[in-house]
């Protein structure tokens, strides 16, 4: 099912205790927000690890997904997940603009052209006023599943945005193991052969782009829902920055991998939070050791030791 | 028997996993012990009015009502927002669902104020800030569990405003931070202005926190108004006064109006540049012996640094805070944080730092403002001696009345 190796389903039945037990040993909050991110850098990974796509603005989609679902859930009152669909939705479209411009150039460019249209939304978001500048939207309700189910409680809503998270690895799992994520891998390797033989690189490459952002934004709303806020911290260039190191982290080009750098850098957040803005620090010499001692990441380099695709 | 590896390998998972799950399973006992959370700001530009020196504040009330407090154990937490909403927030839900966290003060930076306020009301814990100006926390989104401490942009507005409206300022300029604290201060400023008979030439937004204020500054100037309106914070106005006073625009005439100006702030410009600035503040530690005993008692935990207003509404609102969880009892301010709010309100408010006051319907403490003149390099007697008081606004005219602010819990 799903294209798993035997391995892979191994890991994912693995992945799946982790993520049913977690809730009774740790803080529920603390992995919804893991959980958030993990799957913002798995929707990155789908970019970079599989289209070979550097795409350094992902906080755009990311954060305007937040605030057009804290937008509809406080101010419109819809239902819970409405609001995340819209929310991903809004991260589609604004990546079928950006995409659209974008993809037309690749490598440094790619990634600075990402970064300068990720910025002038950032500006949008200071200025525009529905987002309430450096307040951020906030209060915003939690609101009832399907009008049904109060999401309140952080265990249920934990519940939420787990079954949210499977669905979305499961589909990029799948999208990646399809014909057309088999396409997408051609590309990375070399775009000149794809296109000659017959496949049109342009159009794969913005639907690859506009997926991801649809799921970046996914994810967007839903750390909105589970913080009751969304603030200019989702937009900014410096979370575009810890999705790329999360992934790295993690392993490029791994189902899984980015989900574990998800938890490694925001496990770092949450309990070396005592040590304030050091953190930074100490992320960047995690990155710097990364980049000299694993280079394919956590995942990665387990993969290879064990000679396994994960 | 013989012991497989299999058998040996499932023994020691079960073993592992057991008291792992065994912890989860148990409910935290409850202690009888309150918690207080000091959510500050660490390490950014709200780092020297709030800090390791509210801390200090809030360590040496608990210290100060130990005696009064029947036995109940009082801990402190200290945290940082960064200046970020959405950490904050996240910091101060963990507090309250992990770590038993009951009352949270302190608190600079009016966005991330209103998140926390929303949370504690949430979740029915006791906030006391202190450090932000917004009148919005005894305003629209007052709450039955907030008391706002020390200071707000009314009682600066009126205080500042009027004072150099009457002194002959009465065309002005604003350079204002682009967030809802500055903004505030920039309307209730502008209101005081026109009602005093001056007029507001101009304003322009700078985004928070800013480090050069340059083209601000000169915007200001070709406005030729009389008094620039800094409607700003923390490093931002010692950026901006200084950058000020290079730019010649002191020299020329121009008054510089801080509208939110700290001690700390003052420290950092040193007198040279800070000297002939009206300020208005609800404490100085020099004001009156009860001010200095406090004073001299704290300074042992902040290396000589005196606090400010908001620092030293930490160690007010702790106070009174205190004195509420000692009549209600632990268990009970431990339930319910709307409880201790209601007992802090029915009791009148008395410390050292701000003397007699109360505590209004809406959440406003009320004590005497106070508009203070930076004394010049040569006035100054020994450290610290920067304010001359100038004028002091009794209680019933420093702040926003009742019925203006639009709190729902107001009932006319």
């Amino acid at each position: 099912m799903f294209g798993f190796s035997k391995e892979q389903g191994i890991a994912f039945l693995l992945l799946l205790i982790l993520v049913v037990v977690c809730p009774f040993v740790l803080y529920p909050v603390f992995l919804m927000n893991v959980l958030c991110f993990a799957l913002l850098a798995c929707a990155f990974n789908l970019l970079i690890g599989y289209v070979g796509l550097m795409s350094f603005g992902h906080a755009a989609y990311f954060g305007m997904g937040a605030y057009v679902c804290a937008y509809a859930a406080k101010v419109w009152g819809l239902t819970p997940e409405v609001c995340v669909l819209l929310g991903g939705i809004t991260g589609g479209l604004l990546g079928v603009v950006f995409g659209w411009l974008a993809i037309r150039r690749q490598g440094i460019y790619f990634a600075m052209i990402t970064l300068a249209l990720a910025q002038m939304n950032y500006f949008f978001c200071l200025q525009a006023p529905f987002t309430h500048g450096e307040d951020g939207i906030q209060q915003v309700p939690r609101g009832a599943l399907f009008g049904i189910f109060s999401l309140a409680n952080d265990r249920a809503m934990y519940v939420f945005i787990a079954v949210l998270f499977l669905f979305f690895f499961l589909l990029i799992h799948r999208i990646v193991h399809s014909p057309f994520g088999q396409v997408l891998k051609a590309i990375r390797e070399n775009e000149p052969r794809a296109t000659s033989l017959g496949y049109r690189t342009d159009d794969y490459k913005l639907i690859a782009f506009i997926l991801s952002c649809f799921i970046a934004g996914i994810a967007g709303g839903a750390k909105a829902l589970v913080f009751g806020i969304a603030t200019l911290t989702d937009v900014n260039f410096e979370t575009s920055g810890e999705i790329v190191l999360m992934t790295l982290v993690g392993g490029m080009g791994t189902i899984f991998g980015p989900g574990v750098g998800a938890l490694v850098l925001k496990g770092m957040e949450n309990y070396l939070a005592g040590i304030g803005s050091w953190v930074t620090v100490v992320q960047g010499c995690i990155f710097v050791v990364c980049v000299l001692a694993f280079r394919r990441g956590i995942i990665g380099e387990i993969g290879a030791r064990l000679k396994l695709v994960l | 028997m013989l012991l497989t590896r299999r058998d040996l390998l499932g023994t020691v998972a079960i073993a592992a996993a057991a008291p792992v799950m065994a912890r989860a399973q148990s409910t935290p006992a409850i202690k009888p012990a309150i918690k207080i959370g000091v959510l500050g700001d660490q390490s950014g530009v709200y780092r020297d009015l709030s800090g390791p020196v509210a801390a200090a504040c809030v360590r040496q009330a608990v210290q100060d009502m130990a005696p009064h407090l029947n036995g109940i154990d009082v801990q402190v937490v200290v945290g940082d927002h960064q200046n970020k909403p959405d950490v904050g927030a996240s910091l101060v839900r963990q507090w309250f669902d992990r770590d038993a966290v009951d009352m949270v003060t302190d608190c600079p930076n009016s966005a991330v104020a209103l998140a926390v306020a929303a949370i504690c009301h949430e979740k029915d814990k006791t906030y006391i800030n202190s450090a932000a100006m917004i009148t919005e926390l005894t305003g629209a989104q007052c709450a039955p569990t907030t008391v706002h401490f020390a200071m707000d942009t009314y009682a600066l507005a009126r205080s500042t405003g009027t004072a150099m409206v009457a002194d002959g300022g009465d065309t002005w300029f604003f350079v204002t931070a682009d967030y809802d604290f500055g903004l505030a201060l920039q309307r209730d400023t502008t209101g005081f202005i026109t009602r005093a008979g001056g007029s507001v030439l101009g304003s322009v937004r700078a985004p928070f926190p800013t480090t050069d204020f340059s083209p601000y500054l000169l915007q200001a100037q070709s406005s030729g108004a009389k008094v620039i309106g800094l409607c700003n914070a923390g490093s931002d106005v010692v950026n901006s006064i200084k950058q000020a006073g290079e730019f010649g625009l002191t020299r020329a005439g121009v008054k510089v109006a801080g509208l939110l100006v700290f001690i700390s702030d003052v420290h950092a410009l040193g007198l040279q540049a800070a000297q002939g600035l009206n300020l208005t503040e609800s404490f100085y530690w020099d004001l009156n012996d009860r001010t200095r005993a406090f004073t001299s008692r704290v300074l042992k935990q902040t290396d000589g640094v005196r606090p400010g207003m908001g620092q030293a509404g930490c160690y007010g609102g702790t106070v009174h805070y205190l004195k509420a969880v000692a009549a209600l009892g632990a268990a009970d301010a431990r339930r319910s944080g709307r409880a201790v709010v209601a007992r802090m309100k029915s009791m009148p408010t008395d410390d050292d730092a701000f003397g007699a006051g109360s505590i209004r319907e809406d959440g406003r403490a009320l004590h005497p403002v106070y508009l203070f003149q930076v004394k010049a390099p040569d006035e100054s007697r020994g450290p610290w001696d920067y304010y001359k008081l100038v004028a002091t606004t009794p209680i019933d005219q420093a702040w926003r009345p009742l019925n203006q602010g639009g709190c729902p819990m107001v009932h006319s």
